[in-house]
């Protein structure tokens, strides 16, 4: 939303203040500025000139000279401009003065160009005669600028006056942000009304003559009016007006359209955009010759049915978009567009003016669905005042008698239920104050309603709120208008007061931080990625069709296909950023993210998905399968799970090299799984011969086992014997299953145990490996005596007989 | 006796004063002291000693020789001292030469940033919780007074599952779930994704983080809000940071507001960081609405509460003057190296 500080101003006598003082001023009053803009930046020095003389230039073919009144004096001017000619009256910009930019209509220097006196090829040069483009502006709202040439003014000037003041430049346009609450901000007159409490000005919207009284001729002789989709059209008001004389503006209009950013087109046209917008109501004109049989009839359009529009283009449409129809046809696009067919031309005799209110939402996705948003249905979008309607009728048509350019018929056919009516909300002035901490007087509070409108039933004890003001239903909306207008910046700043609550993470988010920081401790940064992800990730993940993780959820309206599946498995944004690295040749990565996957009940989704943290973990570079698994049980060790995790390679991880992966269990349940990348799945990511490491942990499980619960167990008195195993073991034999036999097999007695050698090779039997084991033994009790070491050590070997498996002689 | 000890004595003090060497000095050592040593030969020869005399020549002998020890002790302690110093004159290193550092991890930024948050935040007394990342049309937007055909929800771009299912546009849904708890009073913020239609580029992501912060007290004002931004805005900026709170609308709070905070670069003066204005927009917040205490279940006659919403990247990228959002899902090692 744009608005001229002109047209503001004219609305608020004694209204004075900067364009700075103004921006921050509606801006800390819930009117934000987005930004302002003078319209005579880097404009100086420039008058109107009357062109007294044309001589050709002696020495230049595309040059002329001329001799300018400039009122005061009369300056040579050599210009290459073609469309000059004597007694046109121009812009000048004299010597040491300054335009903003150049003929072309380029960007715009910061500084502007200064304007002094030359010599161009012989011949002096006292300024220049500038084009539109030269002043700032642009043949968008100066259409009657030549295209290529100076600005030749049409309007009522003489020699010598202020040429920017003429085409009304001396303004600033403001862009507001108007908050979706405030539809009634969309207009001239609502922030004129803001700004007026705001500055604490009076202000009165524009009084409103009444217009065709003396006609005897009335619009409901010439239509009528049914509205068949009420809840669409909640107000229907039209009014014919005759014997139009399309013209020109005013230029006091013209310069409010063109500050607006809008095109003056002709009066009949300029009336609807400036009646939009300073009530902030679309209207529209139709051809009432081209309206079939006097009817207008509001009703929805047919599924697949076609309708040109007025720009020419052809529309489909289907059965939830509202349409204005005649007796027999389709005329326009309720709210959104009018049709081609009955579109007013230049010979137009009589119109039918259109002031209605349709269903915002309604516009809005009819807008949408077409593909064609217009500024009518940008306003109608944010769901409009009835009540608004006739009164912007009622000043299109006093415009039409103002500018003179047409008849306009006694009364308005006006169809409308029951319209809405001001609400009233108990006024609670302690309750305000209590709420927002603040000691504003009743008075003062009741001085804010008064500007905004608002009345007061003092003995009802009742705020009485227009119509036009939709935001506000209750105490709080009420509460607001008093912070906004007593100033935010004035309200106290406090702390609450007590009811004391413990700050804490929940127990879940306590186990994510320290697995965070023990990763991190570990050489592991932290990385994040998208939930969403390609389907195509199943097929790099070397997925079979029927796997789980492809019954995954689908946005009904993603970005692109590569955003389009929920994850239903953590490697993709791990591998992805590892492929990002590698590509850019960053050496030894190593990631972790602490991110969800979504995994449906049912799909199509009837209730929600589970969401499942998942740690994932991946590096390239220093380390290997065995690095990684010392960095799962550090992370399984700090948040208490003490015991022994056991691994088991099902192979059934299709992304991971078949011989190097396994599932990680505790107390017998899978928390994670690890392993190398599949050469394929690494080439699928780009990252071709590289050994890629990857392990998930299902933090779930891990949160449901976390503890940070620690108990001393005193340090042993008596001192521990170790015993080195050095086996010849079958190379079916996991290290694992030996864990197991001197773990079970040992008892209390064992302390730790570690393997500090496997060897497979040549001085070992074909389908044989030697794995040496150094087991630590220790009694809490007593120092353990030879017989005792030797007793333990025999049960164990007896144990490791039973997997085949002999010591090394 | 007397004398040979003397002897003894004088030219054992003399010859490891001359020693220079360990060797040399444990050759002193074994000639006087081993056994078959000088002194150890006048120790065998008491037994021909008058036995009235024996202890006096005795305590001479060991006088001789604690005085023979020590000086042997001083000596050996003095030639390791100085074969120390000549190795450590060979063992000169260049402490110029780089750190040897082990790999460690980094933290990513939006985390750094959260971490942050979360300390100002439990320090005030509240609790960090989640919620659904997948939410029902319900909690993103009804209960938030954001009913369907509400604008907001078109300005929000919502990816949808179902008609009733959505990825969450705003973290605001917990306040809902929270107060549902009936647990009061609620001093909670709630950290997570969320996800919005924008198109990648410098300034916007799908998918993004915000902190939401939920107030729920007996006695609580629009200052109380006050106080507790600007707590939080200097705790997280800097003690010199100024606040200032703009009207502004959100559905589910009302009064609502925007708080921008004194440009950290320029203190307010203005500068291309801030566009000029000397403020940043860091947060929206506002007084919880009545309607949607009263669609929780919150009595709202006799509860009131504040909320507000952080944009977590909007944090990290201004905190860290990060240039573009692109940078913090890309994890580039080179990038994440530097937090």
């Amino acid at each position: 939303m744009n608005t001229s500080l002109n047209w503001i101003k004219a609305l608020i006598p004694g209204l004075e203040c900067t364009d700075r003082e103004y921006s921050d001023a509606m801006t800390l009053s819930g009117t934000k500025v987005e930004g302002y803009e003078r319209l005579d930046k880097n404009l100086e020095k420039i008058v109107v000139g009357e062109i007294k003389e044309i001589k050709p230039h002696p020495d230049a073919d595309k040059l002329v000279v001329c001799q300018v009144d400039v009122g005061a004096e009369t300056v040579q001017i050599v210009t290459g401009a073609p469309n000059v000619a004597v007694g046109q009256l121009v812009p000048v910009v004299l010597s040491g003065g300054k335009v903003a930019g150049g003929h072309d209509g380029g960007p715009m220097p910061e500084e502007g160009i200064e304007i002094k006196s030359g010599n161009l090829r012989g011949v002096d040069s006292y300024g220049m005669m500038c084009s539109i483009e030269e002043l700032g502006s642009s043949r968008d709202v100066f259409p009657d600028a030549p295209e290529n040439g100076i600005y030749i003014f049409s309007q009522d000037v003489h020699p010598g006056d202020d040429a920017i003041e003429a085409l009304g430049l001396k303004d600033t346009v403001f862009e507001y942000e108007i908050t979706s609450n405030r539809v009634d901000c969309y207009s001239v007159i609502g922030v004129a009304r803001e700004a007026a409490a705001t500055f604490r000005l009076p202000f009165k919207a524009p009084e409103i003559k009444e217009t065709g009284t003396e006609e005897t001729e009335k619009t409901s002789d010439h239509i009528s009016i049914e509205i068949r989709d009420k809840d669409l059209c909640s107000r229907y008001v039209g009014r014919v007006v005759r014997d139009i004389r399309i013209g020109e503006s005013p230029e006091w209009m013209k310069k409010r359209l063109r500050a607006s950013g809008i095109r003056p087109i002709n009066n009949l046209v300029d009336i609807t955009n400036y009646v939009m917008l300073e009530y902030g109501q679309p209207m529209h004109a139709f051809d009432l010759s081209k309206i079939a049989g006097g009817k207008i009839i509001v009703r929805m359009a047919h599924d697949g049915e076609k309708f040109q529009t007025l720009d020419g283009q052809e529309r489909e449409l289907d059965s939830e978009v509202l349409m204005i129809c005649d007796g027999e046809k389709e005329i326009a696009i309720a709210g959104i567009m009018g049709g081609e067919n009955s579109k007013i031309t230049d010979d137009i005799k009589d119109v039918l003016f259109e002031s209605a209110t349709f269903n915002g939402p309604n516009v809005r996705k009819s807008a949408k669905r077409i593909g064609l948003r217009t500024d009518s249905s940008g306003i109608f979008e944010k769901g409009l005042d009835p009540n608004n309607a006739l009164e912007a009728m009622n000043r299109a048509c006093e415009l039409v008698e103002e500018l003179k350019c047409g008849r306009v018929l006694n009364g308005a056919v006006d169809v409308h239920d029951a319209l809405p009516e001001k609400k009233r909300i108990p006024f609670e002035p302690e309750r305000i104050n209590e709420y927002l901490g603040t000691a504003v007087s009743e008075e003062e509070m009741l001085e804010y309603f008064g500007r905004l409108e608002i009345e007061y039933d003092e003995k009802a004890k009742e705020v009485i709120v227009p119509t036009f003001r939709q935001d506000l239903a209750g105490f709080a909306d009420i509460a607001e208008e008093v912070a906004r207008f007593y100033g935010y910046d004035k309200i106290p700043v406090t702390l609450p007061g007590s009811s004391a609550t413990p700050g804490k993470l929940s127990f879940k988010l306590r186990v994510e931080s320290v697995a965070r920081e023990t990763a991190e401790f570990l050489g592991f940064s932290q990385g994040m990625s998208y939930s969403f992800e390609s389907p195509k990730v199943f097929d790099k993940l070397l997925l079979p069709g029927d796997a789980p993780e492809r019954k995954a959820i689908r946005i009904s309206n993603p970005l692109g296909e590569d955003f389009s599946v929920m994850r239903t498995i953590s490697l993709n944004g791990i591998l992805s950023s590892l492929s990002t690295n590698y590509n850019r040749r960053n050496k030894n990565v190593h990631l972790y993210e602490l991110g969800n996957i979504y995994l449906p009940k049912a799909l199509p989704l009837t209730e929600l998905p589970e969401e499942r943290m998942q740690m994932t973990f991946g590096f390239y570079g220093e380390g290997d399968f065995y690095s990684m698994k010392g960095v799962l049980e550090e992370i399984l060790k700090h948040i208490g799970l003490k015991g022994r995790p056991t691994y088991e390679n099902t192979g059934k991880r299709p992304y991971l090299h078949p011989g190097r992966q396994a599932d990680i269990s505790y107390d017998g349940t899978v928390i994670g799984y690890l392993g190398e990348l599949h050469p394929e799945t690494a080439i699928a990511y780009e990252m071709k011969d590289e050994r890629i490491y990857v392990a998930v942990l299902d933090m779930p499980e891990l949160v449901s086992r976390a503890d940070f619960d620690i108990k001393y167990e005193g340090i042993a008195k008596y001192p521990s014997v170790t015993r080195d195993l050095s086996m010849v073991v079958p190379k079916t034999v996991m290290a694992g299953q030996i864990d197991a036999v001197i773990v079970q097999r040992s008892g209390k007695l064992l302390e730790s145990f570690h393997i500090f050698d496997v060897y497979e090779g040549d001085q070992i039997e074909e389908g044989y490996k030697s794995i040496a084991y150094s087991v630590t033994f220790r009694n809490n009790e007593k120092t353990m005596s030879d017989e005792e070491v030797s007793s333990v050590m025999k049960k164990i070997l007896n144990g490791l007989e039973g997997l085949g498996i002999r010591l090394r002689s | 006796m007397k004398d040979k000890l003397k002897e003894i004595r004088e030219r054992a003090l003399k010859e490891i004063e001359e020693s220079g060497t360990a060797e040399k000095l444990n050759e002193v050592r074994v000639a006087v002291l081993g056994k078959k040593g000088e002194l150890t030969a006048v120790l065998k020869g008491m037994k021909d000693v008058d036995a009235s005399e024996r202890p006096k020549v005795g305590a001479m002998v060991n006088e001789a020789r604690e005085e023979i020890e020590n000086a042997l002790n001083e000596a050996k302690n003095k030639i390791e001292s100085k074969v120390r110093e000549m190795k450590m004159a060979k063992e000169t290193i260049d402490v110029t030469l780089p750190a040897i550092r082990p790999l460690t991890g980094h933290r990513h930024p939006n985390q750094i940033a959260l971490d942050e948050i979360e300390r100002i935040f439990i320090g005030l007394g509240y609790e960090v919780v989640e919620g659904p990342e997948i939410e029902k049309d319900y909690y993103n937007f009804e209960a938030l007074n954001i009913p369907a055909d509400h604008p907001a929800k078109d300005e929000q771009d919502t990816f949808y599952i179902t008609g009733d299912i959505l990825l969450r546009t705003q973290t605001s849904g917990t306040q809902v779930h929270e107060m549902e708890k009936g647990k009061l009073p609620i001093r909670m913020i709630s950290p997570g994704r969320v996800f919005r239609s924008d198109e990648v580029d410098a300034t916007h992501s799908p998918s993004f983080h915000q902190v939401e912060g939920l107030l729920i007290d007996e006695k609580v004002s629009f200052s109380d809000l006050k106080g507790t931004l600007q707590e939080f805005a200097k705790e997280l900026f800097g003690e010199e940071t100024r606040v200032k709170f703009r009207p502004h609308h959100f559905p589910f709070t009302e009064p609502s507001a925007e708080m921008d905070v004194s440009c950290f670069k320029c203190g307010g003066e203005g500068c291309r960081f801030c566009k000029g204005s000397g403020w940043i927009e860091i947060l929206g917040c506002g007084m919880v609405h009545p309607h949607v205490l009263e669609m929780s279940g919150v009595d709202h006659l006799k509860y009131k509460g504040f909320a507000f919403g952080v944009g977590l990247e909007r944090i990290a990228l201004l905190k860290y003057e990060i240039d573009d959002m692109r940078l913090l899902y890309e994890n580039d090692s080179r990038f994440l190296q530097q937090f």
